[in-house]
């Protein structure tokens, strides 16, 4: 298979994945119980705000309009996608009219991605290195107790993490906030601390749950390797742990979980939505939850649809850095 | 223990050992229950744990085991009966793409491989946004199998794959047997341990899925589920009024949940790789 072959493939079925959720995203109101626009004026004739029919009639014609609704079905599904890819326009906030949507999601995406991708690194990097270290003594005691701790750990789910965690860290030992305040001055030494500080909870519900996998299958692939014949020819060679480990077992054991990483970026997606959720932290998933409650349908497509794309892209850019960093795959 | 623990067999008992304390709780229990648990003010309300009430009332009025039990049977129901829908789905889906190959494969795979990148929790956040901020246990079910049919699929489809090369498939298409038994008496039979695990592990997302929605108040809020309770509980801020059973109860209830299903589905794997090796 040459590189361009796999390019090409790799870009359909990236194009597939945001068509596939596009379309979803077009039809699922379309065929939902409610009708967006009446939960919309319910919504506001609930906030008490007295209108005469003819202003019922002119807002419901400028809802219709701005989601999309006018036209037939294959004209609206038009509109939708030049809105979302051509002109990225998903229109003013309605709970924050008139901030457009766009702007808001600008400023949740930083946390987010912060959150993600620190929490996803150090869950990845400290989770492959103990594992690694279990995986070439694997007889040994501690390396038995920290397989038998990630299997206990691993399946616990973010969210539960995420509140046992602010149970015990800021309810009964009231160490760190309960929910997030940022302060400081920008670009300041007490801004980047206030930061740490308010992410680090949020960040170690992530840490905690998504560490205990990487161990359990590096692990499983570090025994393995070593009873390899180059591994053991190196050794007869006479050369030491660190150098056989570092040269030998490590670059092969962790080239697999760099396409394990690619199949876990959703699910650690959806996780990182509830943390911030639970800890009050201002990225996407907060971004999305007041969306829902406050019935902001504009802002909530508009996030949904990054979210469906950011996941998407982040999982082809790991796919395409995986025949860069594997030697064994020549594309020429 | 730890010994134990991370051979196979042990593994398995284990998990099944600690579903089977779940499952008795919430498959069984919840028929004995002396009043219906969701109803309010059954109790006396914000009873610390005593013989009368095992794990305490919540701040409405209902015994918390009880409702336990309640919840975790309408968990377990949600997740066993979606999870059976999508195995079934994904081992159909992943048969005919790995056992026919061709074209017919190579659409299937990149559909499965698209599904699988679609992050299904927005999605769900959405379907509840729009049927008011709830959504019924049977729209999420339905949901659940959409998302997680691929998974199955795709691991089905590649030992069909490799199946369709083996010499007793070979032996048995050469005797004249038709596609049909072959399917049914030589590649199901060995799919089967495979699918019993990605069965328990789907019905581990589903329920995870779920009740990550309840924690965060879109699921149905009237039904009693493990991740409704523990909103609840947060609602009537248990944590504040230090009433740590009524959360930790479900929360407990979960992780003992969870890791069951993770030990009884990785066991499965690990006896089925087993076999593999012999065959």
């Amino acid at each position: 298979m040459n590189f361009a072959t796999y390019v090409i493939g790799r870009l359909i079925v990236y194009l597939l994945v945001v068509a596939i959720g596009m379309t979803i995203l077009f039809f699922v109101p379309r065929f939902a119980p409610t009708d967006p626009i009446e939960t919309m004026l319910a919504k506001v004739a609930s906030q008490g705000a007295y209108m005469d029919p003819a202003q019922v009639e002119a807002l419901r014609a400028s809802l219709t309009d701005m989601f999309g609704l006018s036209g037939s079905l294959l004209e609206q599904y038009g509109v939708f996608l030049r809105r979302v890819f051509l002109e990225f326009d998903f229109g003013p906030s309605l709970s924050m009219y008139p901030t457009p949507v766009i702007e808001l999601i600008g400023r949740a995406l930083p946390w987010t991605f912060g959150l993600l991708l620190s929490a996803t690194f150090i869950a990845w990097a400290l989770g492959n290195f103990v594992g690694l270290l279990a995986g070439w003594r694997p007889e040994s005691t501690s390396a038995k107790i920290l397989e038998g701790l990630a299997i206990v750990i691993y399946p616990i789910p973010y969210y539960i993490s995420a509140l046992i965690l602010s149970i015990l860290f800021s309810y009964i030992w009231t160490v760190f906030p309960l929910t997030t305040t940022i302060r400081g001055a920008p670009w300041s030494l007490d801004l980047v601390r206030s930061i740490v500080w308010n992410s680090f909870l949020p960040a170690m519900s992530i840490i905690i749950t998504s560490f205990g996998w990487w161990i359990i299958s590096v692990k499983a692939q570090t025994a393995a390797l070593k009873e390899e014949e180059f591994v053991r020819y190196a050794r007869l060679k006479g050369l030491g742990d660190a150098r056989l480990l570092g040269r030998y077992v490590l670059p092969n054991a962790i080239l697999p979980q760099v396409t394990l990483l690619a199949l876990q970026i959703g699910l650690m997606f959806n996780g990182s939505l509830i943390t911030e959720i639970i800890f009050d932290y201002p990225g996407l998933g907060l971004l999305i939850y007041n969306a829902v409650l406050q019935a902001d349908y504009n802002l909530l497509m508009g996030t949904i649809s990054l979210a469906i794309i950011a996941v998407a892209t982040a999982t082809m850019i790991i796919d395409f850095i995986y025949p860069l960093i594997d030697p064994r795959i020549r594309h020429r | 223990m730890k010994d134990f623990l991370l051979h196979s067999p042990f593994r398995l008992h284990l998990g099944i050992l600690l579903l089977g304390v779940v499952c008795v709780v919430g498959l069984v229990l919840p028929w004995f229950a002396p009043v219906d648990p969701l109803e309010w003010y059954t109790a006396p309300r914000n009873q610390r744990p005593s013989l009368d009430h095992w794990l305490g009332t919540t701040s409405l009025g209902q015994d918390v085991f009880w409702l336990l039990t309640w919840a975790v049977f309408n968990s377990l129901l949600l997740g066993i009966i979606a999870a059976f829908l999508a195995t079934v789905i994904g081992v159909f889906v992943g048969l005919a793409a790995g056992y026919s190959g061709g074209l017919l494969d190579r659409v299937l795979s990149s559909f499965m491989d698209a599904t699988i990148c679609i992050p299904s929790l927005p999605i769900l956040i959405l379907l509840a946004a729009l049927s008011g901020g709830q959504l019924s246990l049977i729209v999420t079910g339905i949901a659940l199998v959409v998302f997680n049919w691929p998974f199955p699929a795709r691991q089905v489809r590649s030992l069909a794959l490799s199946l369709r090369e083996r010499e007793f498939v070979n032996v048995a298409w050469f005797s004249g047997e038709s596609r049909t038994r072959i399917l049914t008496h030589h590649i199901f039979p060995y799919l089967s341990g495979w699918s019993a695990a990605n069965f328990i592990n789907t019905v581990l997302v589903a329920i995870a899925t779920e009740s990550a929605l309840a924690v965060i108040g879109l699921s149905s809020a009237q039904q009693a589920t493990v991740g409704t309770m523990i909103y609840w509980a947060l609602e009537y801020q248990a944590l504040l009024a230090e009433r740590y059973v009524w959360i930790g109860a479900p929360v407990m209830a979960i992780i003992l949940l969870f890791v069951g299903l993770f030990l009884l589905s990785s066991g499965l794997a690990m006896r089925s790789s087993d076999r593999r090796m012999s065959v």
